[in-house]
């Protein structure tokens, strides 16, 4: 209990014995100096800026949790056009790329309408796609082709339309299309389940299904040195035009290789010609030819790119010199 | 208890304050690296200087040099590049405590001498040069835009931006980390 007193002894004292001279001028604080100073170098002013307040819709694009939802970061084109089924590529071939803005970490998403007019018919698809990463697409599609007069001709009414459905998956397994090794293209595997929503019709014409699965495998690069995107892609599948018109024949005939080729011009970070080639089975028996176009995109923004081209899709259903002209619109975040 | 907070307190108040003008740097051990007077830039440790540090060989070819307005025009692209990234928001963190001039100047080298305008690159080799900076793919992308704003202002053709990008790249290995 003695301690007490002593230390208030101590403390009294130390209270009367000043510690050192009070300053005539008033108190610098040692900070405030260099805040009023004249900040030079750029990375010190910007983490002198205030904190902004953190919202889940900032510029950033929306935040939950790890993923980074709709931030972008891919270099303009790099994620393609979309094709009439809905998955990235370039029009009417698909391409090894991913669809959306994302980088490695993100999730991107790509929205696509397109517009193809013909002599004797008119083709209307639209879908959307959903990438992972560098590293997997989903899309899902919709695709109407309007018969016009050709229907009724063909007695299954004037304006007849097919419709079908394609839900698309494409995994990157190698390479950067335009990154890494020269010689390494972006490689892909995927396929696509398409559903005619057509079936009995289909049937009638000799499809032996409604619904089948391609299964696909591309190569895409963009060769720098030369300003040239290259694409080749092998498509094993059974559908009649696409699949509009059902899968394999009643008589056997099915499954097939086929092949889609794109070769494409960078004349910009925006622009790009190019033509595409697609092969296609002819199990109907009704003339179904080869497609081919030569196109014309162009990024007006960051996420909006618009494509023009002008495609010949050959014989369609017996009527021949089906060439017209062929727009698209797609969305990208 | 109550001594010891006592006796805490009693020595906290006869504490001194320290004297103005301390060298605090010096207290700490703090070492400030001098610019040199000449060149600006912050001496590093010795490396073996080589042109195969560049990472790729160069282009032989006059018209391609003469299109990025030759030794001073690549120069001044590289350090329009290095300015632009600096002050882009995407990937200025990754600069703000690396030394631009030296930068400016080795990639300013390392450009000329891939494009064949007849420099010699001695800066370090890309892996080394980018060790731990934990550069993304998408800073790479950032990066690659400021290099492409920088060419278009100084009007190079797109095919010419196009072949001195075909030469960087492939170096994406070496510099991505994550």
């Amino acid at each position: 209990m003695t301690s007490i007193p002593s230390c208030l002894l101590a403390l009294a004292q130390a209270a009367a014995v000043p510690v050192a001279p009070l300053p005539a001028e008033p108190p610098q604080i040692a900070y405030a100096p260099v805040l009023d100073a004249e900040v030079e170098t750029a990375p010190t002013q910007r983490a002198l800026q205030p904190v902004r307040t953190a919202t889940a819709f900032d510029e950033d694009g929306v935040q939950t949790g790890k993923p980074r939802l709709f931030k972008g970061g891919k270099l303009l084109l790099t994620n393609g056009i979309s094709t009439v089924e809905g998955s990235s590529g370039g029009g009417i071939a698909r391409w090894a790329t991913i669809a959306g803005r994302q980088m490695p970490g993100g999730v991107g998403l790509s929205a696509h309408a397109t517009a193809v007019e013909l002599p004797d018919y008119g083709w209307r698809s639209y879908g959307v796609a959903v990438g992972f990463g560098d590293r997997l697409e989903l899309s899902v599609s919709r695709a109407d082709f309007d018969t016009r007069d050709v229907g009724a001709a063909l007695g299954i009414g004037q304006g007849y339309t097919f419709n079908m459905d394609t839900f698309g998956a494409k995994l990157r397994v190698a390479g950067d299309v335009v990154y890494g090794a020269s010689w390494l293209p972006q490689i892909a595997v995927g396929l696509e389940h398409k559903r005619s929503r057509d079936g009995a019709l289909v049937r009638a014409l000799g499809a032996a299904d409604n619904e089948s699965t391609d299964f696909t495998l591309s190569a895409t690069k963009l060769v720098l040195a030369r300003s040239v995107l290259v694409n080749a892609t092998l498509r094993y599948t059974e559908a009649n035009e696409l699949g509009l018109l059902g899968f394999g024949t009643a008589a056997g005939a099915g499954y097939d290789l086929q092949f889609e080729g794109s070769l494409g011009y960078q004349l910009s970070r925006r622009a790009v010609v190019g033509a595409e080639y697609r092969s296609k089975p002819d199990n109907l028996g009704l003339g179904d030819d080869d497609w081919m176009d030569i196109f014309a995109a162009y990024a007006l923004t960051d996420h909006l790119t618009l494509t023009a081209a002008y495609v010949d899709l050959g014989s369609i259903a017996t009527f021949s010199d089906q060439r017209g002209g062929f727009l698209s619109a797609q969305v990208a975040f | 208890m109550l001594l010891t907070a006592t006796a805490s307190a009693v020595l906290m108040l006869l504490q001194q304050a320290p004297a103005e003008g301390t060298d605090w740097d010096a207290e700490f051990g703090v070492e400030v690296k001098e610019r040199d007077p000449v060149t600006g830039e912050i001496p590093v440790e010795p490396y073996a200087q080589s042109n195969a540090n560049a990472g790729a060989t160069p282009y032989d070819s006059a018209g391609l040099a003469r299109d990025f307005g030759g030794r001073e025009g690549i120069a001044r692209i590289a350090a329009r590049t290095v300015d632009l990234s600096e002050a882009d928001p995407r990937i200025a963190a990754i600069f703000a405590a690396h030394d631009m001039v030296r930068l400016k100047r080795t990639l300013g080298e390392q450009f000329c001498y891939l494009l064949g305008a007849g420099c010699d690159y001695s800066g370090r080799d890309m892996r080394t040069a980018h060790a731990e900076m934990g550069v993304t793919k998408a800073d790479m992308n950032a990066l690659v835009e400021n290099l492409q704003t920088a060419m278009r202002e100084a009007g190079v053709p797109f095919a010419a931006q196009n072949r001195l990008l075909a030469k960087l790249a492939p170096m994406s290995g070496q510099v991505v980390e994550r």
